[in-house]
C-alpha cells in the first residue's frame, strides 16, 4: 500500500473532522485527494503536527480532531506523544503513515523500522494504539478509530514511492490555509 | 518586585488565557500560581509548546507561551516556518539567563545574543522592569492584535518574586 492508496481510504470517511497534516507529501497527497476547508497543512515546522493539533484538542473538546502524520515528524518530536498521553483528549486521533522514510527528502531512511511507534504510543498512555500492515486491515480499522473515543494512534505502514513522482505543492497561501481552518473550526459539530 | 500572582492578574486582564511553556526558576511563581490554579500545560520542549499555543490560538486562545532563552534557540524554526509564517500570535515570555554576562557559563552566549536573536526574527520585544510591568504586558497584548505575530518579553532577575 502506498500512501496515496491509504489516504484514498481514510478521506472518504471524514465528515466534520479537523485534521492537523504533517508537512511534505502527505499534506501534497491529502490536498491532491480532497481539499477540505477542516484540512490545516503544516508545510513548515516538522514534527508540530500532533503539537498544533493537541493545542485545538484541548481547546475545543467538542470537535474530533485528527493528525495525519509521518514516522519522520514523530521520531523528531516524541516528547508530543508523552504530552497526549498525560493530556488524554478524548477527541484526538493520531493516524500515522509510516513508509520508514524521509519521503520528501529523497526517501533516506528513518529508523521507524527498528522502533514499534504503536508500542511507544500505547507505553506513553494512549488507551487505543494499533499497527495495520495492509489496505483491507485499514479499510477494517480505520472506520472505529474515527468514531470511538481516544487519544488514539493508528500506525498505518506504507511503502515509501520509489519512482519520482509529480504531487502538487499546496496552492493556499499559509495565512489562508490558517483562516480557512479557523472557519471551519467555528462551525457547530454535526454528530 | 511583582508576585506570580500579581504578574497573571495583569496578562489575564489584557486577554491572555491559554498558558504553556518549559520552566524556568526566574518565572517560578508565575509558573506555581498557573499550577495552583490548574491553568498550565506543562510542555516537553519549547518549539512543541509554540506548536500547542499554535492550536490553542486557531480554537480562539491568546497564548502564552513560557521558557527561559536556552529555549529560544529551540524554538527558531517553529517560530520561523509556523508562527511568523501563519500569523499566529503569542506571547513569549522570555526568562533573561546570563543577563550582562553574569551567571553560569552555559547561559552566557545565549544571554548575550537573546535580543539580537527576536531583532533578527522580527518579533517585538521589551525588557521588562520593575516599575513598568503592566505597561509593558499591556503593549504587549496590543501589539499582538495590530500584528497577529509573536511579541516577546524578556525578564531580567530581579524583577519577578
Amino acid at each position: 500500500m502506498k500512501l496515496a492508496e491509504a489516504l484514498s481510504i481514510v478521506i472518504p470517511l471524514l465528515r466534520d473532522e479537523l485534521v492537523v497534516h504533517a508537512n511534505g507529501f502527505i499534506s501534497r497527497e491529502s490536498f491532491n485527494i480532497s481539499d477540505r476547508l477542516g484540512n490545516f497543512y503544516m508545510i513548515g515546522s516538522m514534527g508540530l503536527a500532533s503539537s498544533i493539533a493537541l493545542g485545538v484538542a484541548l481547546n475545543r473538546p467538542d470537535r474530533r480532531v485528527v493528525v495525519f502524520d509521518g514516522d519522520g515528524n514523530v521520531l523528531m518530536n516524541m516528547g508530543s506523544l508523552a504530552m497526549i498521553g498525560a493530556t488524554q483528549p478524548q477527541n484526538l486521533v493520531h493516524v500515522v503513515f509510516d513508509n520508514e522514510a524521509y519521503g520528501s527528502t529523497g526517501n533516506q531512511r528513518t529508523i521507524s523500522g527498528h522502533v514499534a511507534l504503536e508500542e511507544i504510543a500505547r507505553a506513553a498512555g494512549y488507551p487505543r494504539a494499533q499497527r495495520v500492515d495492509t489496505a483491507d486491515a485499514l479499510r477494517r480499522a480505520a472506520p472505529e478509530f474515527l468514531a470511538q473515543p481516544g487519544p488514539s494512534f493508528l500506525l498505518i505502514k506504507i511503502e515509501p514511492d520509489r519512482e519520482e513522482r509529480h504531487i502538487g505543492r499546496i496552492t493556499h497561501e499559509p495565512t489562508e490555509i490558517a483562516s480557512r481552518f479557523m472557519l471551519a473550526l467555528r462551525e457547530v459539530p454535526v454528530r | 518586585m511583582i508576585s506570580g500572582s500579581e504578574f497573571l492578574r495583569v496578562l489575564v486582564a489584557s486577554g491572555f488565557d491559554f498558558f504553556t511553556g518549559v520552566p524556568c526558576s526566574l518565572a517560578k511563581s508565575l509558573i506555581a500560581t498557573l499550577e495552583e490554579r490548574g491553568r498550565y500545560i506543562a510542555e516537553t520542549r519549547e518549539d512543541a509548546a509554540v506548536g500547542l499555543a499554535a492550536g490553542a490560538y486557531m480554537a480562539g486562545k491568546q497564548p502564552v507561551v513560557i521558557m527561559q532563552n536556552s529555549g529560544l534557540g529551540v524554538c527558531v524554526n517553529a517560530l520561523a516556518s509556523l508562527s511568523l509564517m501563519y500569523d499566529f500570535p503569542c506571547l513569549l515570555f522570555i526568562t533573561w539567563r546570563g543577563y550582562q554576562g553574569k551567571d553560569a557559563p552555559e547561559h552566557l552566549i545565549m544571554g548575550d545574543i537573546s535580543p539580537t536573536l527576536l531583532t533578527t526574527l522580527k518579533i517585538p520585544h521589551q525588557v521588562l522592569a520593575k516599575d513598568s510591568v503592566p505597561e509593558a504586558i499591556r503593549w504587549a497584548a496590543e501589539t499582538l492584535k495590530h500584528t497577529s505575530k509573536p511579541v516577546a518579553l524578556l525578564l531580567p532577575p530581579g524583577v519577578m518574586q
